[in-house]
Parts: structure tokens; C-alpha cells; sequence
């Protein structure tokens, strides 16, 4: 498959992520994890275990991190599961970086409610600033990713960043936004222009109790 | 279309916080009125919760539009063998056009987490799984942290809300996958398995999570049901047309002025919705080119037919299209309709899980040659060829994707087959024949 990953060299993970173990905190989110399914059903918690490892590895690499193969050997020893199983589930889902990624991974939903709303714009702000899709630049800060729809559509276009989400962007305000996380700052997380989450612009044309106090619509009810 | 349906006022939303201008926690929940008297609603019975529900005709939020009590009714009502009943919930929303079940669950989460109670009562649950896609991170948080705030209060776990009744709410987040959202492989994802769909027999209710009875619901279907309850079947059922009972969140988004996502009555039509909360069509009515009025896996409507069509199952239904889970894509005079089809075709392709041959080799074929009808560069041969191909393809899957990936494309050459010809001339800079195109 052309859109394939390349999977870096295994001797080269090998040795650096051998030694993987989890971090006392982590350690202590996994056993957490694992107690929310049943007793002897601990394959369940590979997903969040996975993720888990993945946010470890970002942590260790200041980057968004990846899965190298023995993590992944890490996980399936701790769940008592073939790595194999473990294998399948990390190359299924998307969310999961098979090899490693930037410090900041900007993923632009290209589908179509977001199409629809101008997300080649943000895609040619992206190219712009030299991001390229399915890459990251020389510097290590940006892995771009085309997304599938991150459902926010009464907020097109989006981009997820990390784990925060920028939403009804523009050319300029994307720009903004990549200008700002290159200097180190935080960018405004939510909608870029004057709205409040998925209301109509300009204000409610309901609810409209809503918006000063915690209105409890009961009295009102027959 | 004889039935006038009345605006919804504020004080018949179920959703008074569905835009976050308010605190989610469990506090001011309280006081918007959740979590009252819990104990109460469970008093009314299992069985009886279940006919309530059954007769408010609430139909599934997640797109099917199964009637969500009588779904409740085919869950075990003891365990013969020691298995557990399950509750998963799906806000695994990832539906092209969907973004409510994201609105609830970070603004509104208490009212999910007491419907998963309710819910998971009446069917005899010993616990629910709220399975939330991976990319709400935030959301997810939010939910954790309510579930949490839950527990705390008493009203989840041992004698929930003093009920008597023990009952567990966990969430578990997904990774990226649009298959899971299918009820089964969801399942195989809580299993810790790739989401790839089960055949069915068995049905989830006989052998679902675990290998235990497992009502799969959407989380709007399980959020309104206390309200349904505190005020009455009749209440919920006075809203909408026969059949397509009861209030409704919609997602509008395209080419309107205002997206937005609001609670409306089912069965208002399409264009008092655009008027009322989107701020109307984007250059005007005259403007609208067609919409895809339920989510990515139905059939475009073109402007004529929608324009005052009803927005429930049933209304949508007739004009071959569907209501699925609301949300309303809509399309000006601007767009390039084959291209805005050809991308959800990529989608399908990207998110066929690759289990049947139909569907994983069908979904890259059908997207390759959308893009060629996109060009131009197709022969005229190809349009009929490419509606047999998604004929081949609907129909032959273990789940609906293969299906959901056919409907766009057929809706597509169904209304603007004209304009796919026109390309097709245009490239091959033959004279247009239009007069033939028709």
C-alpha cells in the first residue's frame, strides 16, 4: 500500500526501546485500566494500554509519540496475550503511530463536511508553513496527517492538534494557529471565530435562558 | 406532509445545556434537573420503564431507528446459566456529518450517565460500557470525570441511588476506528480484538459482549430516556408525526450560514430548520444544489425534493433517502457534488475494517472510479458500470458499510447523472450533448 508507514528498523527500536517499562504513575493508570473488565477478560484493556504507552513514549521523546515493537511486547507480556493480537490491534487503528511522529501532529479532517467548509484552505495553509502529508518536518515539530471525519462538522473545518481540537478555521487563522505552537505558544483551543462551541454564530436561537444563569426549565414544564 | 409541526419551546428541550454556556458537573446538572429523585424512576419496574418507553415510540438515535424499548425487551429477563447482562452505549460517532453525541457527552454528560442507570435497570445490566471514540479526547475526559462525580454522589455502584439495585458505569475509548461504531465490532473492540463486525446469529441480546446478553444503544437514545420517563410517554410522543415520535437533535452542516447543532421536533421540515437556527442557505434559497440530509451513508436529496420535506424516518425515507443519525449535510450551487461524493468514498474506503472481499475491494474501486468521473477522464460506459459494481457490493457484507459505501454513489448518479456526462464530453472535447444527457 502506497499510503503504507515505514516501519523503522527493528534492531535499531530494539535497542532503544528494550528496557520499556511502564513509569510508577503509569504502572499505577494500568493496573486502573485493567480493573474495569471483568477478571480474566484483561485483553479488553489493550486499547487503553496501548494508548497509554504511546503517551509514554511522547513523553520520553517530547514528541506525540509511537509504538515500537517491544512495547508492544511490553503490553501483551503484561495482558497475558500473544504480541500477535497485539500487533493486529495497533496497525487497525488509526490513532495508533506505527512509527514516530512529531511533536506536534496536526491532523486536518479532509472529509467532506469539512471540504465542504473550505478544509483545502487549511490544508494550503499547512503546505504553506512546510508541512507536508504523511511527513514531518526537518525540525521534528510537525507530522501532518489527512483525517477522516473527527466529528465536530457544525464546526468545519477542524484540525485535531495533540489533543485539542481548533475548529471553524480559515486560511489565516490556521495559519495562526502553526505560527503560534512554532513559537511555543498555546493557541486558542475551540472555535476560531466568535462563537460558542456548537451554537449559531452570533448567539442561540434557542436556550437563549442558557446563556447568563443555570436555568432550570422545570417550573415551565405542564 | 399534512401535518403542521409546531416549533419546539425551550422548556420541551431535553438538552438545556447542549451548547456548554453552563457547567457539565454534577452539581448544576442537579439543579437543570438530572439526577432527581433517581430512585423513583427505578421504582417504576423494569418492565414497566420498558413499556413506557416502548410507548413514547422512541426509535434508535444511531441511525437505524429501531425502536428502542422493544430493543430493551429482547434482553434476558433472569439469567438462566450465572451470565451478566451488559449495556454498551455507542458514542463511537464518527458518522461524516455527526457531532451530537459529542455535545451531549461534554456538555450534558449526567444525562447519559443516569439514562446508562435507568437503561441498564430495566434491562437487567450488571454493568454498562460507554465505548466514546478515541478522538474526543476532551469529551472523554469530561466523561470519566462525571462518571467519577456519579460515584461519588452514590448514584452509580453498590444501591445506586439507594435503589437497592448495584450497577457499574465504565468508559472505554476507541483509537480511530469508524467500523466500531457497528454494534458487533464495537463488541470485538471491547473484547480488546480489531473491530471487525460478527455475523449475526447470534444477536448481541443472546450472545453479545463476553459472550453475555449486550444491548448496543446510541447515546442520544439512552440520554433522553429519564426525561421520557420523569415527564411522560405521552409528552415525548406528542412531538413529530406517527411514527417519528419525539424531539431530535440536528447537526447542520455545509453551506449554510449558521451551522449549528439544535433540538428540534421530529418531522419539521427542511427548510423551517435552515430558517429558524442556521440563518438560511448560503446565498439564498435559490442556492441550494442538494442535501444529504442523514449522514454520509445515505443518498443525496436534490433542493426540490428536500425543500419541504419532512426531517424524520419516514419523511426521508420516501424520497429514497434517510434520516439516519440527523445530520444535515448541505450543499449550495457551489459545490462539485461528484467531488464531494467521490471523498466519501475515500472515506469508506479508508474505513472499510477489510473482512469481506466485496467491501475491501469494492470501496478502493468504487472511490477510484468516482475520481475518474470526478476528471472527466471515464467513459460514458463506466457510470452504469460503476451503479452494477455498487449493486454487487450492497447487500453481500456482514455489516452495512458495504451498503452505506453503495447508497451515496447510487444517490449521486441517480439525481446528477447529467452532470457526470457533461464532464465526461467536456473532456473528451466532443460538443456537449446536453438534450441526450437527460
Amino acid at each position: 500500500m502506497a499510503d503504507a508507514v515505514h516501519i523503522p528498523d527493528e534492531a535499531e527500536t530494539r535497542a532503544r526501546w528494550g528496557a520499556f517499562a511502564w513509569t510508577a504513575e503509569n504502572a499505577e493508570q494500568a493496573k486502573k485500566v485493567i480493573a474495569r473488565y471483568p477478571a480474566g477478560r484483561q485483553q479488553s484493556a489493550v486499547m487503553p494500554l496501548l494508548d497509554l504507552a504511546q503517551r509514554q513514549v511522547g513523553a520520553e521523546t517530547q514528541t506525540q509519540g509511537w509504538l515500537p515493537v517491544p512495547v508492544m511486547e511490553y503490553i501483551a507480556d503484561q495482558l497475558d496475550m500473544p504480541y500477535m493480537r497485539v500487533y493486529e490491534v495497533a496497525t487497525f487503528y488509526t490513532m495508533y503511530n506505527l512509527a514516530p511522529v512529531g511533536r506536534y501532529h496536526v491532523q486536518v479532517c479532509g472529509t467532506t463536511p469539512c471540504m465542504l467548509r473550505g478544509s483545502d484552505d487549511v490544508f494550503s495553509a499547512c503546505k504553506n508553513k512546510g508541512l507536508v502529508k504523511g511527513g514531518t518536518t526537518p525540525d521534528g515539530l510537525f507530522t501532518l496527517s489527512e483525517v477522516e471525519c473527527l466529528g465536530a462538522c457544525a464546526n468545519a473545518p477542524m484540525v485535531q492538534i495533540n489533543d485539542d481540537n481548533y475548529e471553524d478555521l480559515a486560511y489565516d487563522s490556521m495559519s495562526a494557529i502553526l505560527d503560534d505552537l512554532a513559537a511555543g505558544k498555546q493557541p486558542k483551543i475551540g472555535p476560531q471565530i466568535d462563537r460558542q462551541t456548537s451554537c449559531p454564530e452570533g448567539g442561540p436561537t434557542s436556550l437563549k435562558d442558557m446563556v447568563k444563569e443555570n436555568h432550570d426549565y422545570r417550573g415551565e414544564w405542564a | 406532509m399534512s401535518d403542521v409541526i409546531a416549533p419546539l419551546s425551550d422548556k420541551d428541550r431535553i438538552f438545556t445545556n447542549v451548547y456548554g454556556f453552563q457547567d457539565w458537573g454534577i452539581d448544576a446538572a442537579i439543579k437543570r434537573g438530572d439526577w432527581d429523585n433517581t430512585k423513583k424512576l427505578l421504582e417504576i419496574g423494569q418492565d414497566e420503564i420498558i413499556e413506557r418507553i416502548k410507548a413514547s415510540g422512541l426509535r434508535g438515535r444511531g441511525g437505524a431507528g429501531f425502536p428502542t424499548g422493544m430493543k430493551w425487551s429482547f434482553m434476558p429477563k433472569e439469567s438462566k446459566d450465572g451470565r451478566p447482562s451488559f449495556l454498551v452505549i455507542n458514542a463511537d460517532e464518527s458518522e461524516p456529518g455527526s457531532c451530537k453525541d459529542r455535545e451531549i457527552i461534554r456538555h450534558d454528560p449526567h444525562k447519559l450517565i443516569e439514562g446508562a442507570l435507568v437503561a441498564g435497570f430495566a434491562m437487567r445490566a450488571r454493568a454498562a460500557y460507554i465505548y466514546i471514540r478515541g478522538e474526543f479526547i476532551y469529551e472523554a475526559k469530561v466523561l470519566f470525570a462525571a462518571v467519577e462525580q456519579a460515584y461519588e454522589k452514590g448514584f452509580l455502584g453498590k444501591n445506586a441511588c439507594g435503589s437497592g439495585y448495584d450497577f457499574d458505569v465504565f468508559v472505554h475509548r476507541g483509537a480511530g476506528a469508524y467500523i466500531c461504531g457497528e454494534e458487533t465490532a464495537q463488541i470485538e473492540s471491547l473484547e480488546g480484538k480489531k473491530g471487525q463486525p460478527r455475523l449475526k446469529p447470534p444477536f448481541p441480546a443472546g450472545a453479545g459482549l463476553y459472550g453475555c446478553p449486550t444491548t448496543v444503544n446510541n447515546v442520544e437514545s439512552i440520554a433522553v430516556a429519564p426525561t421520557i420517563l420523569r415527564r411522560g410517554s405521552e409528552w415525548f410522543a406528542s412531538f413529530g408525526r406517527e411514527n417519528n415520535k419525539g424531539t431530535k437533535l440536528f447537526q447542520i452542516s455545509g453551506h449554510v450560514n449558521k451551522p449549528c447543532v439544535v433540538e428540534e421536533s421530529m418531522g419539521i421540515s427542511f427548510k423551517e430548520l435552515i430558517d429558524r437556527h442556521c440563518g438560511g442557505i448560503r446565498g439564498g434559497w435559490d442556492n441550494l444544489l442538494a442535501v444529504i440530509p442523514g449522514g454520509s451513508s445515505v443518498p443525496l436529496v436534490p433542493a426540490k425534493q428536500i425543500m419541504d420535506a419532512p426531517m424524520d424516518f419516514d419523511g426521508l425515507k420516501a424520497l429514497g433517502s434517510g434520516l439516519g443519525t440527523a445530520a444535515v449535510i448541505v450543499m449550495d450551487k457551489s459545490t462539485d457534488i461528484v467531488r464531494a461524493i467521490s471523498r466519501l468514498s475515500y472515506f469508506y474506503k479508508h474505513e472499510s475494517c477489510g473482512q469481506c472481499t466485496p467491501c475491501r475491494e469494492g470501496t478502493g474501486w468504487m472511490w477510484r472510479v468516482m475520481e475518474r468521473l470526478r476528471s472527466g477522464e471515464a467513459d460514458i460506459g463506466e457510470i452504469d458500470m460503476l451503479h452494477e459494481v455498487t449493486k454487487q457490493v450492497e447487500g453481500h457484507t456482514i455489516c452495512a458499510l458495504g451498503d452505506a459505501a453503495a447508497w451515496p454513489i447510487q444517490g449521486l448518479i441517480r439525481h446528477f447523472r447529467p452532470e457526470i456526462e457533461r464532464r465526461i464530453n467536456e473532456n473528451k472535447g466532443s460538443a456537449p450533448v446536453m438534450e441526450a444527457a437527460e
